[in-house]
């Protein structure tokens, strides 16, 4: 980590859905432009720590959070943080690909439509490249204007990819982005990740070990909402220091 | 007995009490259409009463309904998908709201009467509307609005929390989303609760009573301020406070009114199919 720039820094995070804390004391940076991945048994908290990057947890009622979040230095919880914009820079992908209603162009221009894009030529000029970005534009560049919802379940992910993409987003965030998907289609979301990272950090909360050692510049492991350990991808798979870690990806528990 | 009868006498009791069900609903439109056909013509539709209702047409009770109805649609409207919209989407879960919502159950079960002495008593005396299309709207709208509340409620509940999940995570504000995703996918089950509550206006006699209702008008209104004759509160009147009345003019005006409440009734059903057809989840 010590040679890349840091672009979100997260520092004692504590989370607490009403009483029950799904965060405790978590610190930790996330490099600019490379894969990070958090990782751990269900309940562990990746998921909430993921949601606190943009913000999405507001949306929950009886909740509380400690520490900060720092994107570019910048505190995201700050007073007066505008939230639309955060999220613009901050994308997110969901588990399950969720499609809006209507088309696969009117999926994509949501964003920028509702940042204030509106020229005909430049939304077009938008899609084509988010969807190639997606690797998707091939299979759908004349299917633009059927409804989302045509599109194969693989397809529909990666045009949940594109859409956060169209926004130009700083931080790509995704949640398990191939928990529906089959092998081939995981290997062309994945396929898409790693070209994606040239340009973006990109923070994914992998749906296997093997997706993890796969994918992960960096890697998080989580317990208990704890972080146990944060190391190199190359090197927890390998050689975990914290045998938590190691018992999880030999498969001992999890 | 094996399987195979026992499913056969279920569906033949099934289809019998379908039947049955029906029934009541095939006879009295047939026997208001038979009796009431003739009528209908051109002038009954066109034409002022005559002869002390006897004769003559009933359009001005044919356009004070259709007044009245313009005017409830245009206050119970924005106020009841406003409504909605504020407890579906915006009302934390608080005492205030579970009251809100307790009282806009319990609303729709009073009677209409009782909506009519209120609208006599609030918008007739206090606020001095007098016995106008306004303070009969006004009545009708009251009554109208918890209908157009829970229904507008339900149907955005209905859209997955996901959509404004999504819409969130892609820089929309609350507002944004509810604009451009909730509200088209709720908006058949809304307009189906609007309709549904218009019609209970316009078939409607008790409220407007007191608040709207001319005995005998034999012209068209010229200001919101004035009195109109309504269909259903003219059917009453001649077919209990007129000695000698025609029985045809009666089923005429019976035929009139069903028709008006019927097409309604048909438009909110194309309305729903038109856009089940467009929906994508």
């Amino acid at each position: 980590m010590e040679d890349r720039a840091v672009k979100i820094r997260i520092e004692e995070v504590s989370y607490f859905y009403g009483s029950h804390p799904a965060l405790q004391e978590v610190t930790l940076d996330v490099p600019a432009r490379a894969i990070t991945v958090f990782f751990g048994p269900a309940g562990s908290g990746k998921t909430t720590l993921l949601r606190l990057i943009n913000r999405l947890n507001d949306l929950v009622e009886g909740t509380r959070m400690k520490g900060r979040i720092l994107i570019d230095g910048q505190d995201i919880y700050a007073p007066g943080t505008d939230l639309s914009a955060l999220r613009r820079r901050v994308g997110m992908v969901f588990a399950l690909p969720l499609p809006l209603p209507g088309t696969v162009r009117s999926n994509v221009e949501y964003g920028p439509r509702l940042a204030g894009v509106h020229e005909r030529a430049r939304l077009d000029e938008i899609v084509e490249h988010s969807l190639t970005q997606a690797a998707l534009w091939d299979e759908v560049k004349d299917r633009l204007d059927e409804p989302a919802l045509a599109l194969s379940g693989g397809q529909q992910q990666r045009l949940c990819i594109a859409r956060s993409l169209a926004l130009e987003p700083e931080v790509l965030l995704l949640d398990e982005p191939t928990s529906g998907l089959d092998p081939i289609s995981t290997g062309k979301v994945e396929e898409s990740l790693s070209r994606l990272k040239e340009q973006y950090t990109i923070v994914i909360v992998p749906h296997s070990i093997q997706q993890a050692a796969r994918v992960a510049d960096y890697a998080a492991f989580f317990l208990a909402g704890r972080l146990i350990e944060y190391q190199p991808g190359k090197d927890i798979f390998t050689t975990p220091r914290h045998k938590e870690t190691e018992d999880y990806i030999t498969g001992r528990f999890g | 007995m094996n399987r195979h009868h026992v499913q056969r006498a279920g569906f033949i009791l099934l289809g019998a009490i379908s039947l049955i069900v029906v029934m009541p609903i095939l006879l009295v439109v047939g026997s208001i259409v038979v009796r009431g056909i003739g009528a209908v013509n051109w002038e009954f539709l066109t034409a002022m009463p005559r002869d002390g209702m006897k004769a003559g047409g009933i359009l001005p009770a044919i356009v004070g309904t259709l007044l009245l109805t313009l005017g409830t649609a245009l206050v119970a409207i924005p106020i009841g998908v406003g409504g909605a919209i504020y407890l579906s989407e915006y009302a934390r879960d608080t005492w205030l709201t579970r009251t809100i919502r307790l009282a806009v159950i319990n609303l729709a079960g009073i009677p209409s009467v009782v909506y009519g002495l209120f609208g006599l008593g609030v918008f007739v005396l206090f606020l001095q509307f007098g016995t106008s299309i306004l303070a009969g709207s006004l009545t009708l709208a009251v009554m109208t609005l918890p209908i157009i509340i829970s229904t507008a409620e339900e149907a955005l509940r209905a859209v997955p929390t996901e959509f404004r999940t999504v819409s969130a995570s892609l820089g929309g504000t609350r507002w944004q989303g509810i604009r451009y995703i909730v509200l088209p996918q709720a908006l058949p089950g809304i307009i189906t609760g609007i309709i549904l509550g218009l019609l209970r206006a316009a078939g409607e006699t008790a409220p407007i009573l007191f608040t709207a209702a001319a005995f005998f008008l034999p012209r068209l209104p010229h200001s919101i301020f004035d009195p109109v004759m309504a269909l259903p509160y003219h059917l009453y009147v001649i077919s209990t406070q007129v000695p000698g009345m025609p029985l045809r003019v009666q089923y005429g005006t019976a035929l009139v009114l069903l028709t008006l409440v019927l097409s309604l009734n048909v438009l909110a059903a194309a309305i729903r199919s038109r856009f089940r057809r467009r929906r994508q989840w």
